[in-house]
């Protein structure tokens, strides 16, 4: 029964950190493009402006809710919560954490460590596609639909390139549960430095797959007006635009994990003083664990600002031309090491 | 707690699968497809195929299906009329396999007395499977491979544009 | 622990949709779904009996199932792609272009 509340907890503060998360990453993408444009950002609501996302929240649902005509009223309703849905799902099999000392036990800081969740992750990951897709088609739009077709043929074309990127690490820890790869990044080198061709492939490959510029061709606005999402309005386009993010988080966290050590600090973590409060090494697991997030979510939304648009077939070209084999060439030098390690 | 998860997932799928063969709206079929891989990979992860159910979201949800819907948008399918009942030459045909089949699985339902009570608590890892498809299975695997190959280039072809210029075995096509 | 009877009546009525799919629908791409529709309830059959018998080839099986079935709509689909460039349409009982 306590292991059931222990979990119920876990989901529900995950649950919350991440729409918190969600809600002030739009804060703070507006800051970091206004001082990147030599602006000063949203400071009206609040100190910073930090009231920002809680009015924008209550404008979304003030908004009027507008169907196009024509449009398949359940899909068009159905298609945002599609898209949300997988990014937060993901968050699930993620260690943000090692243990904490709780309920006199020590409580895993995951909410479900499959064996599987490797596979989990692209299984999931696979599926938002289905949320862009359902929306574009059921808006009855001619720009929606070309945007909901770019935004499926993107992502499954980078979803190869995602899984390629990160075959080498399973090959490395041989396990497919990521609190093992986090564990293996804990005693040996993070993969970041050991595989930096298939780190830099993933945060490609990544930023592909939340539709983030520079691929954010399927809602590129001088061409598609908004993409799949051109004939949304109030609460449904806001799930657009929060699945958007949560995808973001979860490609964060995602690339904190497998690439950067997860929640693990070198050196500072095996200090005695850790080992005798556990406690506090907990919770300095989980602070490092945001904190590598946060810089991960900094990069994406400066990236954003810096660099300008793909165009279609260069986007498809880069993929399938470029960092398809890439992806080989790496397992395959990957390979080799091992073979050479093993003889 | 497992016996009233399956039964829920069973219901869903079966509901759904009703729904594929009776939406007039391929869109519509194909979403419903969807939940019913879904409800077949919670009764795989409900006998420990925890592989199996990764697969089968990845690949029939995340691939195939990806691929209808995409086919479906690029045709712009208009919804079609549903039959008002089968003509009748297929009418009979289906009659009868379905007894065939009802048959033969009543067949399978008297054999299974060998069966009864044998769960072996089998747990499908990923390693294990990975074991058996390298050493044992690895011809038929490698195999599969060649198949998908030969599946992209066939796809490549057949969908290919046409070319501006069609050479004239192409126009005798 | 569910019976796993219920399960194999499952895939049979699984099974008996797809068959009807195929049968009674006339677009292609419904008929193609309805296949992947039997081939799953298949695929369920070999993970209940890989479960009794305690061997994991069921579901090594299933695993090339999925394979196939992945290859089998990929030239499917560029094959109805194919008849609906040149038909502009996709009725399987308008379909003769291999009748002479």
């Amino acid at each position: 029964m306590t292991g059931l509340l222990i979990t119920l907890g876990k989901i529900l503060a995950v649950f919350t950190v991440t729409m918190l998360t969600v809600a002030y990453l739009t804060l703070l993408e507006r800051k970091v493009c206004a001082y990147i444009q030599l602006r000063k950002g949203p400071n009206r609501v609040g100190p910073w402006g930090l009231f920002q996302p809680i009015a924008d929240g209550l404008k979304f649902v003030f908004k009027e809710d507008f169907v196009p005509a024509g449009a398949n009223r359940a899909l068009h309703a159905v298609a945002p919560v599609l898209a949300m849905a997988p990014a937060l799902t993901t968050c699930a099999v993620i260690p943000f954490g090692s243990t904490l000392p709780m309920f006199g036990g020590e409580v895993n800081m995951i909410i479900a460590d499959l064996s599987i969740g490797v596979l989990f992750v692209f299984a999931i990951g696979s599926l938002s596609v289905y949320g862009l897709i359902t929306g574009g088609w059921a808006s009855n739009n001619k720009y929606a639909l070309f945007g909901a077709l770019r935004a499926g043929a993107q992502m499954i074309s980078y979803e190869i390139t995602l899984g390629l990127a990160i075959i080498p690490i399973i090959m490395a820890t041989g396990s497919l549960r990521l609190s093992d790869i986090v564990a293996y990044q804990g005693a040996h080198p993070w993969f970041m430095i050991v595989q930096p061709l298939g780190f830099l492939l993933f945060v490609v490959a990544s930023f592909a797959e939340t539709n983030r510029l520079p691929f954010d061709i399927p809602e590129a606005e001088p061409e598609l007006v908004a993409g799949y999402h051109t004939e949304y309005s109030s609460m449904k386009f806001a799930g657009f635009y929060m699945g958007e993010y949560a995808a973001m988080i979860t490609a964060a966290a995602l690339i904190v994990t497998l690439f950067c050590g997860g929640y693990h600090l070198p050196w500072l973590e095996n200090l005695n003083f850790f080992k005798e409060h556990a406690t506090l090494l907990g919770l300095l697991h989980i602070g490092t664990f945001l904190a590598k997030m946060g810089i991960c979510l900094f990069g994406f939304i400066w990236v954003r600002w810096s660099l300008p648009r793909f165009r279609y077939d260069q986007l498809m070209k880069l993929g399938w031309k470029v960092l398809l084999p890439l992806g080989l060439i790496n397992i395959l030098i990957y390979g080799l090491f091992t073979l050479k390690d093993s003889i | 707690m497992e016996t009233v998860l399956f039964y829920l997932f069973a219901a869903l799928t079966l509901a759904s699968g009703l729904m594929v063969i009776t939406r007039r709206n391929p869109v519509a079929s194909a979403l419903y497809l969807v939940l019913c891989f879904f409800g077949l990979a919670g009764i795989y992860v409900l006998m420990d195929a925890y592989f199996l159910a990764a697969i089968q979201i990845a690949v029939y949800a995340g691939a195939i299906m990806v691929l209808f819907l995409f086919v479906i948008m690029l045709l712009r399918l208009e919804p079609t009329e549903l039959p008002s009942f089968m003509n009748s030459w297929s009418k009979r045909l289906y009659v009868a396999v379905t007894l065939v089949l009802g048959g033969v699985f009543l067949g399978l339902d008297l054999m299974r007395t060998v069966n009864t009570g044998a769960d072996s608590a089998l747990t499908g890892e990923a390693g294990a499977i990975a074991d058996r498809l390298f050493n044992r299975y690895l011809l038929p695997f490698e195999v599969t491979a060649l198949l998908l190959l030969v599946a992209i280039v066939g796809a490549v072809v057949m969908a290919r544009r046409e070319s501006p210029k069609p050479t004239a075995s192409m126009e005798e096509v | 622990m569910f019976d796993y009877n219920h399960a194999l009546i499952l895939a049979f009525m699984l099974f008996t949709l797809g068959t009807a799919g195929v049968l009674l629908r006339r677009s292609a791409l419904v008929v193609f779904m309805s296949i992947e529709l039997m081939l799953n309830a298949v695929n369920l059959v070999l993970v209940v009996f890989s479960r009794l018998r305690g061997d994991l080839d069921g579901q090594v099986i299933c695993f090339f199932i999925m394979a196939v079935a992945a290859a089998e709509a990929a030239v499917g689909l560029a094959i109805i792609i194919a008849f609906f460039k040149r038909k502009k349409h996709v009725d399987l009982d308008r379909a003769s272009l291999l009748r002479s």
